[in-house]
């Protein structure tokens, strides 16, 4: 690609920005765990693809269901990865990032504003988030709601365990689970608590 | 329906195919410019866009209608070739006469894009037909046709 073609592209996003016509602007951040898909809108981050997901589905399906107007604009992600650097380096304990709950509707976005809520460094059963959600029998759908979060990390759905204090699962794979924990020093490196 | 890429995809894919034919119809210095009004006007346009399976021939025939654009605020006439030239000569008519091009204006729409992607931004049949939708032979008939009516209107 020319630089004159780049130049274009870079003042075609500017513009678009300010036309309001940056519906979804995402980019790819580094992370100990590998590169991490971000994505916001208007509202706020819409979207974190953990390093085990494919990021073209990702932006294929924020096309289809947010906007096609689906843009690279790495500025619009600056805060949110500058919060989520710290936090990977453990100077940071609450993010404070605007979000956009709107790829979670009932019960899951009950369940994933539950989940928000936890503190840095302490964990919470499904049980438990069922029963903040509103239906404390419906411990498999919170199960669902923690594996569907499309804003995992910021959402910490890593802070909810089995009762008793099994792992449960994790979108972006066991070990990566495992980690956020020891991080935030709630595992001290054993596996399975 | 075609589901609609994310409009990076088609940035990716594209830009430099838009930015070569903008070069050629508008030259080096207004092809950035150009390049810009047409992604922002296809982004504009992008979420309502019913068919996704012609993304290049639809950007290039925004491009198209950007670079003439960009001669008529220019109050500049691209300058025409081969058989466009015949046609203005043969009539004794400056090749830099706005009547010509205002003659293509005036075609019907697939005639008009038929002759200014030939004679506007030099593509061949085949780009030509990309552009437009259509099979190379259909763009070859709306090209003919196209300049079979401007000769007769210039006569």
């Amino acid at each position: 690609m020319t630089t004159a073609t780049e130049r274009s592209i870079r003042k075609l996003k500017a513009r678009a920005a300010a036309e309001g016509l940056l519906d979804v602007a995402y980019t790819s951040t580094d992370s100990p765990f590998g590169p991490l898909l971000l994505a916001r809108t208007e509202r706020g981050l819409v979207r974190v693809g953990l390093p085990n997901q494919d990021a073209d589905e990702l932006l294929a399906d924020l096309a289809a269901r947010v906007s096609p107007r689906v843009l690279e604009a790495p500025a619009e992600l600056d805060e949110a990865r500058r919060e989520l650097d710290l936090y990977f380096a453990g100077k940071l304990d609450r993010f404070d990032l605007p979000l956009d709950w709107r790829l979670s509707g009932g019960f899951r976005r009950r369940v994933l504003r539950a989940i928000a809520r936890i503190p840095y460094g302490q964990t919470r059963s499904y049980t438990e988030m069922a029963r903040k959600a509103g239906n404390e029998r419906a411990v498999r759908a919170a199960g669902t709601a923690c594996g569907s979060n499309p804003i995992p990390l910021v959402v910490p759905c890593h802070r909810v365990l089995r009762t008793g204090g099994a792992l449960g699962g994790y979108g972006g794979g066991l070990p990566m689970k495992e980690a956020l924990l020891e991080l935030e020093g709630v595992l001290d490196g054993r596996s399975g608590v | 329906m075609t589901a609609l890429p994310p409009f990076q995809t088609v940035l990716d894919e594209h830009s430099a195919a838009v930015m070569g034919i903008l070069r050629g119809a508008v030259g080096r210095d207004g092809a950035e410019d150009c390049f810009q009004e047409t992604f922002l006007a296809a982004l504009r346009a992008y979420p309502k866009l019913t068919n996704a399976s012609n993304l290049r021939g639809w950007l290039l025939t925004i491009a198209h209608r950007k670079a003439i654009d960009h001669h008529r605020a220019r109050g500049r006439i691209p300058v025409p070739v081969a058989e466009v030239r015949e046609v203005a000569v043969e009539d004794g008519v400056p090749q830099h006469d706005p009547g010509l091009w205002a003659a293509v204006g005036a075609l019907p729409p697939k005639q008009r894009a038929a002759v200014a992607l030939r004679y506007g931004s030099d593509l061949p049949h085949d780009e030509i037909a990309a552009a437009l939708g259509c099979s190379p032979e259909a763009a070859r008939r709306s090209l003919h046709e196209g300049l079979k009516r401007l000769r007769k209107e210039l006569a």
